[in-house]
């Protein structure tokens, strides 16, 4: 792991970049947008051409002018494009240090020393918590990157909303889940 | 065509430095929610304090475009929505990035984070009226505002402050809380008892 000097120059050039290049990152809109196109795929009469652009049967993806309708539509866009590559780069700089071991893979140390080694009970926890996670970031309008880091290094108010609501449920919950340090 | 290979650059980047600060291991970010080992958020505050000074010294001398900016709207929801997704990160040690990152070097629990995050944010598309409805996503203070007015930008301040020195000032201020912030949160008494 690299060291939070290092490690936080990087990521915060990183942010610069894709700020100055193209647009501030955010990641939990494609989650959205992946369902866009998996619910499209079943039922071609979700989302339709109009003459001013895209629209949908579903309210969220057809507010704002429909662009969310318009991005699951047409899902090679920066937005999307821009996690598939995330996934990758994830992907790439494990592999080449083979950071995560056979035992970590299903279930963490942290959690296996609070909560035992059931990998059906971690499964389930991490279920839920993608549920809780992605509901409440739609509900947000954005999550760690998007309302935290982005929203943060821009002095957004909704910013400093979302961070004192995130971490007043966070803290005081994994202090009370995680006893053990593992 | 040029905004795909910039997603592909910035995405890959994005993606490999999460890995490498440990945000895609829930033992690093759930040790850092428990305050046992705060080595994350000090990266963390570093990245947004060094992306804010970037950012807006970036537009102050003209080489980046104002216009860059994208501001969320605030409201009630944006804090309902806070409590929520910090209650699922505490659970399940993932955030929707790095739940993807995690799921990508192997982890299998990240996948049924993902699962579980298509179905909460499809439940969230059908649920969306309602809380249109109940008025808790009714702008507060202003709606999409920065906490001052930034030069030529098309969003409105909270106060009548300089936005981009004020983002600045911020930038400096989350760089020296890193820097203050102890590593080891309260986790050595932890470490004293015996281990089972």
């Amino acid at each position: 792991m690299l060291n939070w000097k290092t490690g936080g120059v990087l990521l915060g050039v990183v942010f610069f970049l894709a700020f100055a290049l193209v647009k501030p990152i955010g990641v939990s809109t494609q989650f959205v947008i992946l369902d866009g196109i998996l619910w499209q795929a079943v039922d071609p009469t979700v989302i339709t051409q109009t003459d001013e652009g895209y629209t949908s049967t579903n309210a969220y993806l057809a507010k704002s002018g429909g662009k969310y309708a318009k991005n699951a539509a047409n899902p090679w866009n920066y937005s999307f494009v821009f996690v598939l590559a995330m996934a990758l780069g994830a992907f790439a700089s494990s592999a080449m240090r083979r950071s995560v071991s056979r035992e970590e893979r299903a279930v963490p140390a942290i959690w296996r020393a609070n909560f035992g080694p059931s990998a059906g009970k971690r499964y389930l926890a991490a279920f839920a918590g993608g549920f809780i996670v992605l509901y409440g970031s739609r509900l947000a309008g954005g999550c760690s990157s998007g309302h935290m880091m982005s929203g943060m290094m821009q002095t957004s108010l909704s910013a400093y909303i979302f961070v004192a609501g995130a971490f007043l449920a966070a803290i005081p919950l994994a202090m009370y889940l995680y006893k053990r340090e593992a | 065509m040029t905004s795909i290979i910039l997603a592909i650059v910035i995405g890959a980047a994005f993606g490999a430095t999460l890995e490498r600060i440990g945000a895609a291991n829930p033992n690093v970010t759930t040790r850092m929610l428990a305050l046992i080992d705060l080595h994350l958020m000090k990266t963390i505050l570093l990245a947004i304090g060094v992306g804010s000074v970037l950012m807006f010294g970036g537009q102050m001398l003209g080489l980046v475009s104002v216009g860059h900016l994208s501001v969320k709207a605030a409201y009630i929801g944006v804090f309902i929505g806070g409590l929520l997704m910090g209650g699922g990160w505490a659970l399940s040690g993932y955030c929707p990035g790095t739940g993807v990152c995690a799921a990508a070097t192997g982890r299998k629990d990240a996948l049924f984070f993902i699962g579980g995050g298509l179905l909460g944010a499809a439940a969230y598309m059908a649920t969306y009226p309602m809380w249109k409805a109940s008025g808790l996503l009714d702008n507060l203070a202003g709606g999409k505002v920065t906490l001052g007015t930034i030069p030529g930008a098309e969003y409105d301040g909270l106060t009548g402050l300089p936005g981009d020195l004020l983002g600045i000032v911020l930038g400096v201020t989350l760089i020296i809380v890193a820097f203050l912030l102890p590593e080891r949160g309260h986790g050595g008494q932890v470490q004293a008892t015996p281990a089972e």
